[in-house]
């Protein structure tokens, strides 16, 4: 499953690649949309059904809401010319990579393989969750019983995003009026 | 934004129940199946997403569109936080406790107010997401003008 797994990474990493080089902005959205689909496939092979469903559908919408954006707006990649300034962009971006990527390799040493981590934490709720709650899924348990407070949080994210594109889209078009 | 040909209208007419009623069973049978609220609601707000795009914003009156989908999405936020205060005047104080009683796990009518929750929150996040979408639409419309 690793294997399977290395390998979906990969299509996504070289589709995220792809999406910011390329001249046609329509393509680099349909680009983006293989990370997000790889995204799902991965969700599945890695049994989390519950995220799997809602990536399928957000991703779908996004992908018809930029799709109709570059379509209304435009095609072109912006050129933008290679000089001193954009030279020291990618070489900060590259040391710190490196860095990164150095810290990483010593990090991984003192972790568990793939999918075989320590349950701490999550041992009693993963043993207790049908009698606490009695809810089967344990991901809605989790949701909507011990991690209440959370969910709330994320539906009034949701909420004020929603309000806050409904204020900043409208003001615009009644300045106009 | 005009609507697409009638082929398209007839068929999305079709499928744009199958997938609503998908979305009501996702949220309802969220305790069990895997899925949820957040899951369910996306999924709703799919099926007016593509009744939308394949009628065009001219078949229906945007701004009162708009209104009753903020409204859902507002009442629907204030029920969750009603059924979480409920909760701080029934059984022990604790906000966010399941007070109603949970019934055998694995039947429908489980899980105390688990459902209760999963269907408020599925009305809010389709109405979230639609009110975004009808924003950009009316942003379209009038910035066209």
């Amino acid at each position: 499953m690793e294997l399977t797994i290395s390998i979906i990474l990969g299509f996504m990493i070289i589709g995220a690649i792809y999406a910011i080089h390329a001249k046609d902005l329509l393509s680099a959205v349909i680009a983006m949309g293989i990370v997000g689909y790889g995204l799902v496939i991965c969700f599945l092979l890695l049994k989390a059904p519950d995220l799997a469903i809602v990536q399928i559908v957000i991703e779908t919408i996004t992908l018809v809401i930029m799709v109709a954006v570059v379509l209304d707006s435009t095609r072109k990649e912006l050129e933008l010319p290679f000089d001193r300034k954009s030279l020291v962009n990618m070489v900060t971006g590259f040391v710190i990579f490196a860095g990164l990527f150095y810290f990483f390799l010593h990090a991984i040493e003192h972790l568990d393989p793939l999918g075989m981590h320590s349950l701490r934490m999550a041992e009693p709720y993963v043993n207790g969750a049908v009698e606490l709650t009695g809810s089967i899924n344990l991901v809605t348990g989790v949701l909507f019983d011990f991690r209440a407070y959370d969910t709330l949080g994320e539906a009034v994210i949701l909420y004020t995003a929603a309000l806050g594109a409904l204020t900043l889209l409208r003001m615009k078009g009644k300045k106009t009026v | 934004m005009e609507g697409m040909s009638t082929i398209v209208k007839k068929v999305s007419q079709l499928v744009a129940g199958i997938i609503f009623m998908y979305g009501i069973y996702i949220i309802l049978h969220g305790h069990l199946t895997p899925g949820g609220g957040f899951a369910g609601g996306a999924i709703i707000a799919g099926a007016f997403i593509l009744l939308i795009l394949a009628f065009g914003s001219s078949a229906l009156n945007l701004k009162k569109e708009v209104a009753g989908s903020s409204n859902t999405e507002s009442v629907a936020i204030l029920m969750v936080v009603i059924l979480a205060i409920m909760s701080l005047l029934m059984g022990i104080k604790v906000f966010f406790t399941n007070f109603l009683p949970k019934g055998e796990p694995g039947t429908l009518l489980s899980a105390g107010v688990i459902p209760l929750y999963n269907i408020f929150i599925g009305i809010e996040v389709a109405g979230a997401i639609l009110t975004i979408f009808l924003a950009l639409v009316i942003f379209k419309e009038e910035s066209s003008k």
